[in-house]
């Protein structure tokens, strides 16, 4: 990165450390949303129900099966995933997890404006975004039992929560602006001591019998420019509170935004909105210096040579 | 004349690749089966003569495990970051050579066939919802999380724990929680073993040591 981005990084990093905008929203890759009531400070974390409380019968029937593509999604939704990961990577515990954008944070905010679209978004149609972006596939429609099965398997998880409301432990919990801009060649010092023993030195994960334990973070298998992670400021959130597993909060501030930008300085697939024109595209959607789409680092434009 | 010395180089880089592996894996079968005369017994005598363990004193199987998991193991005992009074003086008995040469044998034996466990664990039971789901209330992933599904093994660094003696598995969560043993990366097995209650390590070395692996071949 050159020095005077990196000065506009920096700035940047002052200037959203100072909007308290909290949590973060990973898919998104506008900015995050104005909540529509007021964050809830000092209330203790909502607790999803126990999923053997799941009930019996055909509603039951639906919430198990969202769990089991959302957990397995290559297995149980083949027609709209189409790289190696699984919705479970991004939210950890089946989507249960606090701190980890667990699904009853993200229902009760639905429907929503978002900037990304310009248009009012239902839950359904932000789940729609997952997997166009961070699943690099196609959208399965409304209707499709894909959809119906995750919403109902969010409802159930949600069930007592307050509408409208940011729940404590929603989202990716904000990591504060840095003391020095992020730095590929620090990201990468942090990506090998920490990092590759999971991801692979070549980031790209590991598999066993021909699927992926570890997923990939970049490559043909990864998630793409539109997703949300490929913002530093998201994937510094979910890393500093959720990486290595078990180890959330391990890594220093400066480490955790070190390794982000250098997980987000590679190549992965395009964005799929993009029309032909890299600059274009980065300024319709990602005019963000949380975004190295569309700007060189070490020598190479990221995005015109997306993995395939 | 260019092409003949391109030759000669050619053949004594094959040989110098090939010659230490043939020599290792005869001095490796000797180890096994007779030790090295210098204090390390034969590996079989509790290891199996096929490298399959013996399930009921906790001797866990070593044939088909990573090469380099191995041989790290090795290291450690002899360095002392995983503490084991039998297994210490034996890797300190071994030269760092002849513990490399170990670890490659028997990551090349195949699997022996293993009889199926007389009653089937429970697939909703204490031990497989660890081994499959983890507790994340208090940061425990899922063991399958990072030693794959059914806990088949992933690499050097997340060995095997399908099939492993209940025993074996156990003793090493005890020793993760205990300090005994501290030659995981990252400390992750220190810290998520203190989560862990004397039931919980009960029932997912059950579980873990019921669960089956391919036969014939080494681990993926």
């Amino acid at each position: 990165m050159n020095v005077r981005l990196s000065a506009v990084v920096l700035a940047t990093f002052v200037l959203a450390a100072c909007t308290g905008r909290t949590p973060i929203d990973a898919h998104a890759t506008d900015a995050a949303p104005t909540p529509p009531a007021a964050a809830a400070q000092g209330t203790p974390a909502f607790a999803p129900p126990a999923e053997a409380a799941i009930p019996a019968g055909p509603y039951g029937d639906v919430v198990r099966l969202g769990r089991e593509i959302f957990r397995h999604t290559r297995q149980n939704a083949p027609a709209y995933v189409g790289n190696g990961l699984n919705c479970v990577n991004c939210h950890l515990d089946a989507g249960r997890l606090a701190d980890s954008s667990p699904l009853w944070g993200a229902y009760g905010m639905y429907p929503q404006y978002r900037k990304k679209n310009g248009h009012v978004n239902s839950y359904g149609e932000r789940l729609q975004g997952c997997f166009m972006y961070s699943m690099n596939g196609k959208a399965p429609p409304l209707d499709d039992k894909v959809i119906v099965a995750l919403e109902t398997y969010s409802y159930w998880m949600a069930q007592g929560a307050p509408l409208g409301v940011k729940l404590p432990g929603a989202g990716y919990p904000k990591v504060p602006a840095p003391a020095k801009a992020p730095d590929y060649a620090r990201g990468q010092a942090v990506f090998a001591r920490d990092c590759a023993l999971c991801h692979g030195a070549d980031g790209q994960g590991q598999k066993v019998a021909g699927d992926y334990v570890f997923p990939p973070l970049w490559g043909p298998d990864s998630f793409n420019w539109g997703a949300g992670m490929h913002e530093l400021d998201k994937a510094a959130a979910f890393i500093k509170a959720n990486m290595p597993l078990g180890r959330g909060g391990m890594l220093n501030d400066q480490d955790a935004w070190d390794v982000a930008m250098f997980m987000d300085a590679h190549e992965r697939p395009q964005d799929p909105r993009y029309g032909g024109d890299l600059a274009a595209t980065r300024k319709a959607y990602h005019d963000t210096p949380m975004s190295l789409y569309g700007r060189r680092v070490n020598g190479r434009l990221l995005g015109s040579e997306p993995a395939r | 004349m260019r092409g003949k010395w391109m030759a000669w180089v050619a053949g004594g880089t094959l040989l110098a690749a090939t010659w230490p592996v043939l020599a290792g894996s005869t001095g490796a079968r000797a180890l096994a089966s007779e030790g090295n005369g210098r204090g390390a017994p034969p590996c079989q005598s509790c290891h199996g003569a096929d490298g399959g363990g013996q399930e009921a004193a906790g001797f866990p199987r070593l044939a088909g495990l990573d090469a380099g998991y191995l041989a790290k193991q090795l290291a450690d005992y002899a360095a002392g970051t995983r503490a084991n009074a039998v297994m210490q003086p034996i890797a300190r008995a071994l030269s760092a050579d002849e513990r490399q040469a170990a670890a490659a044998y028997y990551s090349r034996l195949p699997v022996p066939m293993a009889p199926l466990p007389a009653r089937p664990e429970a697939t909703d039971g204490a031990g497989a919802t660890l081994a499959t789901r983890g507790r994340w209330s208090d940061r425990v992933p899922a063991c399958e999380q990072c030693h794959g599904p059914g806990g088949v093994g992933v690499g050097a660094h997340f060995p095997p724990l399908a099939g492993q003696p209940a025993a074996y598995i156990a003793a090493q969560l005890k020793a993760w929680q205990q300090g005994t043993r501290r030659n995981d990366p990252l400390e992750l097995m220190q810290h998520l073993s203190r989560a862990l209650g004397a039931e919980d390590i009960e029932a997912v070395s059950r579980w873990f040591a019921a669960q089956p692996l391919p036969n014939g071949r080494s681990t993926p």
